[in-house]
């Protein structure tokens, strides 16, 4: 069977895999939905009044019948009222979903706008002091871990320039885009870190090998410039693992960025489901992870096609 | 003792294996009771003292030397990070070599499994596993070892399927030896290259998850000390005591460093192809 047939047929039994694992975890999580929806208030419901919320949100089922109903509900896009939205599961994902995305791409253009320069930079100049320089820069940013960094761009704008960043009322894109992309710049900036300093160890090491190839020399044997055979020849080829990479680091921006959100206090999905897990929302919980379980699957089925389509000696195994 | 060797002589691997070091003397001295002062004794006339001679790091706002609660914080830190990154080898390899031995319909139910634990994103998993067991830092240790073991089960299923087909394995197995002692010695043994390096930078990644579940109050509990708890506590002193930020922000950055390295210099060293290249 070729491959990419494999994936796609293992592709709805692994989704099915995720919805029970999260549907029965959720359920372990001690407490109930309604006490924690209420907070202290539920002290005052009445036995009536609990049973009827209870029946509202579906939790008097016992837990196959609760499974079925959420399952056929979802594969209609109907992913269940959320107990502490009170709106669609949906609703409140899609509403979360955009800071996620945008964050996601800014982040990952700024981290290809430095990276792979500074990758081909420190390849095509080995072992001289640039070289030496990016890497171990880029050593120092894969290191420290996003949430630090968050902290330390924090601390030092407010050192050396007296600014805090925005927080608090977040602007979306469309209303104010000069002040929503103010907003997001250093979240972008402290979650593009670390994939940065990916992107320049990759690009690297991929450009390393591929300039040690017998075609770059004949390239160069040929009388093309230097500068044509670098950018004409091998960056084609190098990007290839960067492609990879990119989708891989895509495929988990988009399910959020649970401490970059907090840190700058941004509405997203990493913190969605925060909360969610803490409020016991089980409908939430539930579409949410499993969005986010879809959304990575996609994205790699999509990098494993597209490295196929790239690289044309990549067969993949069948066993 | 080679490997110990070529690792000093590897520039990577040896500020790796030095930084590693550090912390992990400044971790047993921590544990050890070897701190300067005690780590949660408070002292209200001292607090957010700037570091000085007597407090070399610092106080807290609770007048807790810096210092002291950086050793065993580390401690924490590490441990955390030691035990989970064992659990999930362990799980990982068992599950990885039986996969691949078996194949067939046991394989098939290991690597969907796998497949689904890798479809969450790592610290939604850890969240989810913390809320069900309540947060400490034994929960810590399971759930970032249940982040890593699909990891794990890849790294050994794949060389382990190639070299099942290999000829030793054949000469071994015509021998009469049983399955167990195959699957021991022969397969175990070919694994370990691939696996050293890996259990390095699981380390690595242990030590950033662990640090970002403590910060978010989900890992190790107030008043213990960890390098993300500090970093929290940090967050809303970090302009009229900097120390308190930087100095748990640089020891985590380093500590990562350091396997991060070691990870590097391993790959390069254990790895036939770079290792034909080095010399």
């Amino acid at each position: 069977m070729p491959y990419p047939l494999k994936r796609l047929l293992a592709f709805p039994l692994v989704m099915f895999g995720v919805s029970v694992f999260v549907f029965i975890a959720i359920r372990l999580v001690p407490g109930d939905a309604i006490t924690a929806m209420l907070g202290t208030e539920s002290g005052l419901l009445t036995p009536a009044q609990r049973e009827a919320l209870t029946a509202y949100f579906g939790l008097d089922q016992n837990i196959f019948v609760q499974f079925w109903r959420w399952l056929s509900g979802v594969v209609q896009g109907d992913f269940g009222i959320s107990t502490t939205y009170g709106q669609p599961v949906l609703r409140v994902i899609f509403d979360h979903f955009s800071l996620t995305l945008e964050l996601a791409v800014l982040s990952m253009l700024l981290s290809l706008v430095i990276g792979l320069p500074a990758g081909i930079y420190a390849a095509t100049h080995k072992d001289r002091p640039g070289d030496l320089a990016v890497r171990v820069v880029a050593m120092l940013g894969q290191s420290t871990p996003g949430f630090v960094v968050g902290l330390l761009l924090i601390f030092s704008l407010s050192v050396f320039f007296g600014v805090l960043p925005q927080m608090g009322s977040f602007v979306p894109f469309w209303q104010d885009p000069l002040g929503n992309l103010s907003q997001m710049i250093l979240p972008a900036l402290t979650l593009g870190t670390a994939f940065a300093a990916a992107v320049i160890r990759v690009s690297r090491s991929a450009m390393l090998d591929i300039l040690s190839e017998d075609y770059v020399r004949t390239a160069r044997s040929k009388g093309l410039s230097r500068r044509r055979v670098i950018w004409r020849h091998a960056l084609p080829n190098a990007l290839i693992p960067l492609v990879t990479l990119s989708g891989v680091e895509f495929g988990y921006l988009l399910g959020g960025a649970v401490l970059v959100e907090q840190i700058f206090a941004l509405p997203g999905l990493g913190r969605v489901v925060l909360d969610a897990i803490q409020q016991r929302d089980y409908a939430l919980v539930q579409g949410t992870i499993l969005f986010i379980a879809f959304n990575f699957m996609v994205v790699n089925l999509l990098v494993d096609l597209a490295y196929a389509a790239l690289d044309p000696r990549i067969r993949f195994e069948t066993k | 003792m080679s490997l110990f060797r070529d690792l000093l002589r590897h520039p990577s691997g040896r500020i790796g294996l030095i930084i590693v070091l550090v912390f992990l003397l400044a971790a047993i001295a921590g544990k050890a009771g070897l701190s300067p002062f005690d780590p949660l004794a408070q002292d209200r006339l001292a607090r957010l003292q700037a570091p000085s001679a007597s407090h070399l790091f610092g106080t807290d706002m609770f007048g807790r030397d810096v210092l002291s609660r950086l050793m065993v914080g580390v401690a924490q830190s590490f441990i955390v990070s030691f035990f989970s990154v064992a659990v999930a080898t362990l799980a990982g390899t068992v599950l990885g070599l039986t996969a691949a031995w078996y194949g067939g319909l046991w394989d098939g139910i290991v690597m969907r499994l796998m497949d689904v634990l890798l479809a969450f994103p790592a610290i939604l998993l850890a969240l989810l596993i913390i809320a069900i067991m309540g947060p400490s830092g034994w929960t810590s240790i399971l759930a970032i070892a249940i982040v890593y073991t699909p990891i794990f089960t890849r790294v050994v299923r794949g060389p382990a399927l190639s070299l099942k087909r290999r000829d030793f394995v054949d000469a071994a197995r015509s021998f009469g030896s049983s399955r167990r002692y195959i699957m021991s010695r022969h397969l175990a043994l070919n694994l370990v290259a691939p696996l050293t390096v890996q259990i390095t930078l699981a380390l690595a990644w242990a030590l950033i998850t662990e640090a970002g579940l403590s910060f978010l109050g989900l890992g190790t509990q107030p008043p213990q000390a960890s390098l993300g708890l500090m970093l929290a506590d940090a967050r809303n002193l970090m302009e009229m005591a900097p120390w308190l930020l930087l100095v748990p922000a640089v020891a985590l950055s380093f500590a990562v460093l350091g396997f991060n390295l070691l990870g590097d210099a391993l790959r390069d060293l254990l790895d036939p192809k770079t290792r034909r290249a080095l010399a």
